[in-house]
């Protein structure tokens, strides 16, 4: 094992892969010297060096607000530097705007996107990219360089389609190709992976190996260890700022890249007892949810949750786990079927569905923390109690007992370790790990019989994940009965005692997490069921981890 | 029904439309930029005010058109910069333009020409003329097609016909430009325009003073073509309905052409209906004259349903940190 404090510029001293063979200077597509960078108080960026090899995908990893969107913001001209250099292919240079970093090849794929909804595909490649002033001449020269460059790189897409009307894999792809047209040999990734499905990101990770092998250098950011080992050569880690390390993929592995991402061991697998599963706590029976548009999405689904278990839904984002969580938790009525609290049928429809669910003692932990679970403006104790404001323990008949709510509001914050521990801060400022701490604990300190979550650690460091699933099974061991959506199977497969598979509305099939192998659950999850898993439910003996 | 009423009624039409046009497409370029107006109206009524003063004194109708339009992008540049630089509320920045319009006006025409607010009489030199088009009057014997050129397209002033060309511009600008791709990314995503390099600031600014050109002829149309001098508050709500308008042609100009002939259409009838019987009944002026407004409400209300306009409409844009 490496020492993990080891500098960035023994990238040198590694043995060279096929990819380059001498440490010239002329090899470093991208070199980053003695980076300083200070918002007021925040010192985001500490003297980072960093050195990316021509023709490599270059991993940045590092939990939020480690500096890594910074970084890579300073080298695409968003801002600039308090000191420090940027060498472009062995040239300083002082990139001033976007524009400039363009000029020199270096393109940017946001993590969110940078297109415009209702223009077709060809408009937004050549947006800000026109030859002159008439479009004619510009989009005809474009359609011919897309041609060249799907087929140069294989990624193929209509030109004409309107983005509103493809998917967020393709969107992607049109992002690339932007970055292409404009002559980018530096491609930078945003937390590429973050909305696209594992098919669509498996097809990601193809397309960035093809533009590798033609000689791009691409530099991917993330919090996943699991994409830096699958595809890149290089990984520099990042912790408060400061560059720990820059390592050859193939010569580390996960614990060793989240030990120096945290600053301490963290437990990549969750620890957990096998279940003792009790008295059925929750029961559905033939829920029939229809969307928005009429469009019915959960199609006549039956399952049971039992006390002192977790039930895992897995399933590709999209087919019908957020409208069951939202008809579960009396968010979204139902068109048909049944949903039971300890034998007693709840009543969810209307308006007040959620109240009387939670009253009833179902809580929930929304997918959508930011959209559903908080109000970001609020300051932080306003969201510890929000949904639960009537309670008598906050004040009598219309008069808010403000100090007694803060006063449990700090309590919570020091029984969760949600930082920085101050009730009165914003609730926008707190991390995304932090802020679902704060959903957790409200909905968690209720004590309820069920406790449903949904995607408990999307964009949740690393750190936070593994105190999030040690209460979720804190609260399982304590005779709850919970029922967790996620569309991380990773997270589903370590957290989960019995799975239950979603696709197209249906629950598909039921695995075991200690027998279920990861293509098994592929399968399901693509809809693939001619072998139906065997009920699990007594296999759940025997598995530590 | 004769021909003939029919085709005044139709030639009244098109006059009729024309500041509703002219106004419409106005709103177009700024709101397809993501900077709501609904100061088209004050825009219009500052340009009528300026034309008809400046036509009075110089009795020269050109300087009296430069003047509104001049006066008519100095409004739209400060609203701009309330609503762009500082990034204030558009919808309050429209407002005040509009009560800042109103007041002004009266109270300018008060001190300057003593006449209750109203500019003196324009000579005909102060006004624009009607242009009768080569061989209306050879043609006028041929029946209908003759009768159509010379009675409906021949006879109007020559904003009638820049209004009405304005609409294929607006097209072509729009769809077949640089400027207007950007012009529409900016409305839509004007994060997408930034990334890119270009400047939305300055786009927006553009797009705005494109505005108040458009929105200076059509308040000169009022005072110095239509009429002959400018009397208080005479655009009456003109730039409001061109709002509409270009709400009901969910931001495209060759629809937003033919809502405004709807609505000018509405108003030629509510002329020649004024004082008719109808169904034997005796209906009061007023009702007649409140159906374009009553059409509005009704075409807001219930037809368009679901009009979503420019995203990034009615929002400033700041960049993030």
């Amino acid at each position: 094992m490496t020492d993990p404090v080891q500098n960035g510029d023994n990238l040198q001293q590694r043995p060279q892969g096929a990819v380059a063979s001498s440490a010239a200077a002329s090899d470093l597509a991208i070199e980053l010297i003695g980076i300083n960078k200070r918002f007021g108080a925040v010192h985001a960026n500490k003297d980072i060096d960093l050195k990316v090899r021509r023709g490599t995908v270059h991993g940045i990893v590092g939990e939020n607000g480690a500096g890594k969107s910074t970084l890579m913001s300073i080298l695409y001209g968003f801002y600039t530097a308090d000191s420090g250099e940027i060498r472009v292919g062995g040239t300083p240079h002082a990139i001033t705007d976007s524009r400039h970093a363009l000029a020199l090849g270096i393109g940017m794929v946001h993590q969110h996107f940078m297109l415009v909804d209702n223009f077709s595909i060809l408009e937004n490649v050549v947006l800000g990219a026109e030859d002159s002033a008439m479009l004619g001449p510009s989009l005809d020269r474009a359609r011919k360089e897309l041609t060249r460059l799907e087929k140069e790189y294989n990624l193929e897409v209509d030109p004409d389609a309107i983005i509103e009307d493809v998917s967020v894999g393709t969107q992607q792809r049109v992002e690339i190709l932007k970055a292409l047209y404009r002559g980018a040999d530096v491609l930078i990734l945003d937390e590429p992976t973050g909305v696209l499905t594992p098919a669509e990101a498996d097809d990601l990770f193809r397309v960035l190996r093809v533009l590798r092998d033609q000689g791009k250098t691409i530099i991917l950011i993330t919090h996943k260890l699991r994409e830096i080992m699958a595809i890149t050569d290089y990984v520099s880690v990042m912790r408060q700022g400061a560059m720990v390390d820059t390592l050859k993929t193939s010569e580390t592995n996960p614990e060793q890249l989240a030990e120096l991402m945290v600053g301490r061991r963290v437990l990549l697998r969750v620890h957990k007892t096998p279940a003792r599963p009790g008295d059925t706590f929750l029961s559905v029976e033939n829920l029939v949810v229809k969307d928005d548009l009429g469009v019915t999405r959960v199609k006549d689904v039956s399952f049971t949750v039992r006390a002192g278990e977790i039930v895992g839904i897995a399933g590709v984002a999209g087919n019908g786990q957020s409208e069951l969580l939202e008809s579960i938790s009396g968010m979204r009525d139902q068109s048909s079927g049944t949903v039971r609290l300890k034998g007693t049928p709840l009543s969810l429809e209307g308006d007040d569905g959620a109240h009387r669910a939670r009253k009833a003692g179902l809580a929930h932990v929304p997918e959508d923390r930011q959209r559903m679970g908080l109000i970001t403006g609020f300051e932080e104790w306003e969201n510890a109690m929000l949904g639960y404001e009537d309670d008598p323990a906050y004040g009598k008949g219309v008069i808010l007992d403000i100090p007694a709510a803060q006063a449990q509001a700090r309590e919570r914050i020091k029984k969760f370790d949600i930082r920085p521990a101050n009730e009165r801060l914003k609730t926008a400022l707190f991390s995304g790990g932090n802020q679902q701490k704060i959903v957790l604990a409200r909905e968690m300190e209720r004590n309820p019989d069920v406790l449903i979550v949904g995607q408990p650690t999307r964009g949740v460091d690393i750190g936070a994940i593994e105190f999030i699933h040690n209460q979720i099974i804190k609260m399982r061991d304590a005779g709850k009965a919970i029922l967790v959506v996620s569309v991380e199977l990773d997270e589903i497969r370590s957290l989960a005692d019995r799975i239950l598979v979603m696709f197209d509305g249906h629950i598909v099939g039921e695995a075991d997490p200690a027998t279920a192998t990861e293509r098994e659950l592929g399968l399901m999850m693509a809809g693939v069921t001619d072998k139906k898993a065997p009920p699990a439910r007594e296999a759940a003996e025997g598995k530590m981890p | 029904m004769d021909l003939g009423i029919i085709l005044s009624t139709l030639d009244a039409t098109l006059r009729l439309s024309t500041p509703l046009l002219l106004a419409c497409l106005a709103g177009l370029y700024s709101e397809r930029a993501g900077v709501f107006d609904i100061g088209l109206e004050g825009k219009m009524l500052a340009s009528a005010f300026a034309a008809a003063a400046v036509a009075a004194v110089t009795a020269n109708v050109w300087l009296g058109l430069l003047a509104g339009v001049a006066v008519s992008i100095t409004t739209a540049s400060l609203q701009g910069a309330a609503a762009i630089t500082l990034r204030g509320n558009q919808l309050i920045a429209g407002v005040a333009i509009n009560m800042l319009a109103a007041g002004l006006t009266t109270f300018l025409g008060i001190q300057w020409f003593g006449q209750g607010g109203r500019t003196p009489q324009l000579t005909t030199d102060g006004r624009f003329q009607n242009i009768t088009l080569p061989f209306a009057n050879e043609l006028s014997g041929v029946p209908v097609i003759g009768q159509i050129y010379s009675e409906l397209i021949s006879g109007h002033n020559i904003l009638v016909y820049v209004a009405f060309l304005a609409v294929p511009i607006t097209w072509w600008v729009l769809y077949r430009t640089r400027f207007g791709l950007r012009l529409r990314a900016v409305g839509e995503n004007p994060k997408a325009v930034d990334t890119a390099g270009i400047s939305v600031t300055k786009l927006r600014y553009q797009a705005v003073l494109i505005t108040g050109l458009l929105c200076g002829l059509a308040g000169a149309f009022f005072s110095i073509a239509q009429g002959s001098g400018f009397g208080n508050n005479m655009t009456a709500g003109k730039g409001f309905i061109a709002l509409a308008a270009l709400i009901f042609a969910k931001w495209k100009p060759v629809p937003a052409m033919f809502t405004c002939l709807l609505f000018g259409f509405l108003d030629a009838l509510q002329i020649r209906l004024q004082g008719a019987e109808i169904f034997g009944i005796d209906v009061p002026v007023q009702a007649i004259q409140a159906l374009p407004y009553l059409l509005t409400v009704i075409l807001l209300a219930g037809f368009i349903g679901k009009a979503v306009g420019p995203k990034a409409g009615g929002v400033a844009y700041t960049k993030e940190r």
